[in-house]
C-alpha cells in the first residue's frame, strides 16, 4: 500500500491531476452557488426590472444563461494565470525573492511564439497546413517561446540578480523592476524597428478560433447553448500538461529534490554537494519558460499583444501565487484557478448586478482588493504553512 | 594615503580640489561660475550645455566651502532672479525648472518614505493623484456636472469656489492625501518589504482605474478625458504690472499672464522643496528619525528596544503622502487639467529613479536625482528625437552599411523610451552604487563598514589594524 502511495506515477502525475480537478469544481461550485443565490436575493430589486428590460430576461435566467460559459472561460483564464504564478512561486521558494521582471519574461515568451507564427504564415506554411500539421506549427510556437522566455530569465538572473544575492531584500527587488521597464521597452524597439508597429496580433489559422457546441439545452423555454473554443482547449491542455510536467519533476526527479533543498538551506544543499547556482538557474529557467508557454497561450485566447501585455496578468499571477501560499506550487495552482474564476465571474456579472454603474473594468481592482485582504489577514496563502519571517 | 599610487587625473582632481577649498577662492570661482553660465545661457538660450552648466552650479554652490549666508545669497539669485529671466526667455526652460522643481518636491517626500523608513512605495503618484483631483473636483466646474455624461458640459457653468481657495487646498490637499495614507498604511504597513512595495503599487493602480472608471453612475472624474478646466489662483493686478515693468526689458519683450503663472507655480513648488527639506532636517536627526532609521535596518531590533514599529512606519507614511497630495493641488493648477494618465505607474517609478539615482536618505542627492532625470527626459532624449527626425528628413546615408536614415522606423523616437532609461537607471544603480549619486552620510559611513568587514574577510586574518587605510578613504 505503501509502495503504490509513493511511487512517481501517483505522485508526480496523478496527485497534481487530482489536486487541479478539485481546484476548478470546488472553485466553480462554490462561486456558482454564490451566484445564483445573488440571483435569488436581487430577484425583486430594479437591478432585475432593468435586465428584464435590456435583455429580456430575468436576472436569474441571465445568471443561468451565461453560467456554463463563464465557468469555462474562467478555467481558461485561470489556468493561464495558475501557469505564471508558477514562475514567480519557484523563484520565491528558491531565492525569497519577488521576481518582478516575470511579467516581462511571460510577454516576451508571447512575442516570440507570434513571431514565430508570423513567419510561418508569411512564409506559406500555416495556409497550407492540415490540421494536425497546423497544430505542429502551434506546439513549436510554443516552444520558441518557452525556450526564449527561459534563456532571458536565466540572462537577467546572471546578469542583474546574482550579483546582489544577500544584500538587503529590496535591492534585488528594484533591480528586478529596472528590469521589468528595460525589457518592455527592448521588447517595444525591437518590433517597432522591424515593422513601425510595436503591437501584434497572431495570425488566424487551422480551427483554432471554431467553436465546438458541447451543449444545447432550453431551461424556460428560452433556449442556451454552451461553446467551447478550440483554442480555449488548446489552453487547458497544454496548461495541464505543463503543471502535471512541473510537479513530476519538481516531486519525483533528482533534480526536483535538489531544487527542493536549496529551497530549504541554501548552505546545506551545497554542503551536500548541489551546485546551488546551477539549481536557481534551473529554476530561472523552468519557472521563466512557464511564463513564456503561458504567454504564447495569452496570446492564442486573447489574440492581441503588445510589449506592456505582461503588466496585468503578471500582478493577477502574483496575487495568485500570494493567494495560495507563494513558494507553493500547489498553492499557485489553486490561486490561479481561483483568481481565473473571480474575474470571469466580475467581469460577466457585476455589471448587471450593479445596474451598469460598475462595469467589467472593476476586476483588475478585485484582484488588488484580494492581493491586500490576503496579506492581511493570511500572508502564508490559503495553503502556505505560517513560518517566520526571516529579516 | 602616501603608500597608494594614483594616475596623473586623480592626482589632478586632488591639486584642483585643494586650490578650490582655500581661503577665498571658493567665493570667486562661485561667482565667476555662475556670471559665465547666465550670460552664456542669456546669450544663447538655446544651447543645453549652458543651460547644464548654470544647473550645476547650484553643485558647487553646495559643495564647496563658503560662508551660510552667501550660499543662501547666492541660491536665491539664482534661483528667484536668474532662473525666472532664463526661463521667460526659453519657455522650454521654464518647463523644465518647473518639472525638476514638482519631481524634486516628489521625490524629497518619496525619500521619506523610501529612504528613512525604508519602506518601498511604488504607489506614490496615487496621493500626488489624490491631491491633484481633490482640487480638480472642486476648483473646476464638476460638482454641477455630476448627472452629464462626460465632454458634454453645457456652456456657462459657473465654477463652485472662487480661485482663491487654492490656497486653502493646498492645505486641505495635504491632509487628504495624509488621511488616505492612513488609512491605506494602518492596515498594510504590518507586511513585509517587498510584500508592501506590491500592496502599494496595487494601490496605485486601484486610484487610476478608479479615476478612468467613476464618470458613472455619478460623473466625479470625467474619465479618462480629465477634468478641465481647472482655475488657477488669481495673480494680484499691481504686483504683475509692477513685475512686467521690470522684466519687459530685461527679457526684450513684454511678459504674458500664462509666462506668470509658470513662474508663479515654480516659485510655489520651491517654496514646497524648502519646506520640505527643513521638515526632514528637522526630523533626521530627531527622535523619530532615529527610530525610522533603526525600523529601516533591522525591524525586529527596533521592537526589541522599544520602538513603536508599526506608528513609525505609519508616521512616515503619512508625511510622505501629504507632500505629495500638496505638489498633487499644485500639479492641478499649473496645468488646468488633470486626467488619471498623469498618474500612471511609470510616474510612480520616475520618482523612485530620482531617488534611487540620487541615492537613498540623501537631500541634495534627490534634488540630483530629480534634475538628471527630467534634463535626460526632457532634453537629453527629445534631443535625440529631434535629432533623429531631422536625420531622416535629410539624404544622409550612414556610410558602412549603406542605411539611408529615410527608411528609419519612425518609431524609433527615444522621447518614447523613458521606461528604458528608467530600467537601465535602476539596474545599474543598483549592482554599482546602491548609496546614489550622492550617498547620505549615515550610509556612507555603513558602506564604509562593510567595506573595511569585506577587508578584514579578503585579508584572512582578521586584524582590524590592516584594514584600516582603506577606511581612510
Amino acid at each position: 500500500m505503501r509502495r503504490i502511495h509513493n511511487s512517481p506515477l501517483i505522485q508526480g502525475i496523478l496527485t497534481p491531476l487530482g489536486q487541479i480537478a478539485i481546484f476548478i469544481l470546488g472553485s466553480g461550485a462554490v462561486l456558482s452557488a454564490f451566484m445564483l443565490l445573488m440571483a435569488v436575493i436581487f430577484s425583486n430589486s430594479p437591478a432585475n426590472l432593468m435586465c428584464l428590460d435590456k435583455n429580456g430576461i430575468s436576472l436569474m435566467e441571465y445568471t443561468l444563461r451565461n453560467l456554463p460559459q463563464v465557468l469555462t472561460d474562467g478555467v481558461t483564464l485561470g489556468f493561464v494565470y495558475a501557469a505564471i504564478a508558477l514562475g514567480y512561486t519557484m523563484v520565491y521558494g528558491v531565492l525569497e525573492f519577488i521576481n518582478f521582471a516575470h511579467s516581462e519574461i511571460f510577454a516576451l515568451g508571447a512575442f516570440v511564439g507570434v513571431e514565430t507564427l508570423i513567419v510561418l504564415q508569411n512564409s506559406g506554411k500555416l495556409a497550407a497546413a492540415s490540421t494536425l500539421g497546423a497544430y505542429g506549427w502551434m506546439v513549436l510556437a510554443i516552444l520558441a517561446g518557452m525556450a526564449a522566455a527561459g534563456a532571458t530569465a536565466v540572462l537577467v538572473e546572471r546578469v542583474a540578480y546574482r550579483p546582489l544575492r544577500g544584500a538587503p531584500r529590496l535591492v534585488p527587488f528594484i533591480s528586478a523592476i529596472g528590469v521589468s521597464f528595460f525589457l518592455q521597452d527592448a521588447i517595444r524597439l525591437v518590433e517597432s524597428l522591424t515593422t513601425g508597429q510595436f503591437h501584434r496580433i497572431i495570425p488566424s489559422f487551422a480551427n483554432f478560433d471554431q467553436r465546438i457546441p458541447i451543449m444545447r439545452s432550453s431551461l424556460g423555454g428560452v433556449p442556451f447553448s454552451l461553446d467551447l473554443e478550440v483554442k480555449s482547449l488548446w489552453v487547458v491542455a497544454a496548461a495541464v500538461l505543463m503543471l502535471v510536467g512541473l510537479n513530476y519533476l519538481v516531486n519525483t526527479t533528482k533534480i526536483g529534490k535538489a531544487i527542493r533543498s536549496v529551497a530549504q538551506s541554501r548552505d546545506s544543499a551545497s554542503l551536500m554537494g548541489i551546485n546551488v547556482n546551477l539549481i536557481i538557474s534551473l529554476t530561472f529557467l523552468i519557472g521563466g519558460s512557464l511564463g513564456g508557454a503561458a504567454g504564447v497561450l495569452y496570446a492564442l485566447k486573447f489574440t492581441r499583444i503588445d510589449p506592456y501585455v505582461g503588466f496585468f496578468p503578471g500582478l493577477k499571477a502574483f496575487t495568485a501565487a500570494v493567494m495560495g501560499g507563494i513558494g507553493n506550487i500547489t498553492g499557485a495552482m489553486l490561486g490561479g484557478m481561483v483568481l481565473g474564476m473571480l474575474e470571469t465571474f466580475a467581469g460577466a456579472y457585476l455589471s448587471v448586478y450593479t445596474m451598469g454603474a460598475f462595469g467589467a473594468e472593476y476586476k483588475d481592482i478585485l484582484a488588488f482588493a484580494i492581493l491586500i485582504l490576503m496579506l492581511i489577514f493570511r500572508p502564508a496563502g490559503l495553503l502556505g504553512e505560517q513560518v517566520a519571517q526571516k529579516a | 594615503m602616501t603608500e597608494t599610487k594614483k594616475n596623473p587625473l586623480a592626482a589632478l582632481i586632488d591639486v584642483t580640489k585643494a586650490w578650490l577649498t582655500r581661503g577665498k577662492t571658493p567665493y570667486i570661482f562661485i561667482a565667476i561660475y555662475v556670471a559665465l553660465a547666465t550670460v552664456l545661457v542669456y546669450l544663447s538660450p538655446r544651447s543645453v550645455p549652458a543651460f547644464l552648466m548654470l544647473l550645476s552650479s547650484a553643485l558647487f554652490l553646495y559643495y564647496l566651502p563658503t560662508s551660510f549666508k552667501f550660499k543662501i545669497a547666492v541660491g536665491l539669485i539664482l534661483a528667484l532672479v536668474v532662473m525666472p529671466v532664463i526661463g521667460v526667455r526659453n519657455i522650454f526652460y521654464l518647463e523644465v525648472i518647473f518639472q525638476i522643481s514638482v519631481f524634486a518636491a516628489l521625490a524629497l517626500g518619496l525619500n521619506i518614505v523610501v529612504g528613512f523608513a525604508g519602506l518601498l512605495n511604488l504607489g506614490y503618484v496615487a496621493f500626488y493623484a489624490v491631491g491633484a483631483y481633490l482640487w480638480a473636483f472642486f476648483g473646476s466646474q464638476q460638482i454641477y456636472l455630476l448627472n452629464e455624461i462626460p465632454g458634454t458640459a453645457p456652456t456657462g457653468t459657473p465654477f463652485f469656489l472662487p480661485a482663491s481657495s487654492f490656497y486653502l487646498f493646498l492645505f486641505l490637499g495635504m491632509g487628504v492625501a495624509a488621511l488616505v495614507g492612513f488609512l491605506l498604511g494602518l492596515p498594510v504597513l504590518r507586511v513585509r518589504g517587498d510584500y508592501l512595495a506590491i500592496v502599494t503599487l496595487g494601490f496605485g493602480e486601484v486610484i487610476r482605474v478608479l479615476a478612468n472608471n467613476l464618470d458613472k453612475p455619478l460623473n466625479l472624474t470625467n474619465g479618462p478625458q480629465g477634468i478641465t478646466p481647472i482655475q488657477r489662483p488669481p495673480l494680484p493686478a499691481g504686483l504683475l504690472v509692477t513685475l512686467r515693468s521690470i522684466m519687459t526689458p530685461v527679457v526684450g519683450r513684454s511678459v504674458t499672464d500664462n509666462e506668470f503663472y509658470n513662474l508663479f507655480f515654480y516659485i510655489l513648488a520651491l517654496l514646497i522643496i524648502v519646506m520640505v527639506i527643513v521638515v526632514v532636517n528637522r526630523l533626521d536627526d530627531s527622535k523619530i528619525g532615529r527610530a525610522w532609521m533603526a525600523v529601516r535596518e533591522d525591524e525586529l531590533a527596533a521592537a526589541a528596544m522599544g520602538v513603536p514599529v508599526v506608528k513609525t512606519k505609519l508616521l512616515a507614511f503619512i508625511i510622505g503622502a501629504s507632500f505629495a497630495g500638496v505638489m498633487g493641488v499644485l500639479f492641478a493648477a499649473s496645468r488646468t487639467f488633470v486626467s488619471p494618465e498623469s498618474f500612471n505607474f511609470m510616474q510612480s517609478i520616475g520618482v523612485l529613479t530620482m531617488v534611487i539615482l540620487g541615492g537613498l536618505g540623501s537631500i541634495p542627492g534627490v534634488i540630483v536625482g530629480a534634475a538628471v532625470v527630467v534634463v535626460l527626459n526632457l532634453q537629453v532624449l527629445q534631443g535625440l528625437s529631434l535629432w533623429l527626425s531631422a536625420l531622416r528628413q535629410s539624404d544622409a546615408v550612414i556610410p558602412i552599411i549603406n542605411f539611408a536614415w529615410k527608411n528609419l522606423s519612425n518609431q524609433l523616437d527615444p522621447a518614447k523610451y523613458q521606461r528604458l532609461l528608467f530600467g537601465v537607471i535602476l539596474i545599474l544603480m543598483m549592482i554599482y552604487r546602491q548609496t546614489g549619486l550622492i550617498p547620505a552620510e549615515r550610509r556612507k559611513r555603513a558602506a564604509e563598514i562593510i567595506e573595511i568587514e569585506n577587508d578584514i574577510k579578503n585579508n584572512g586574518n582578521g586584524h582590524p589594524a590592516d584594514a584600516s587605510p582603506a577606511g581612510e578613504v
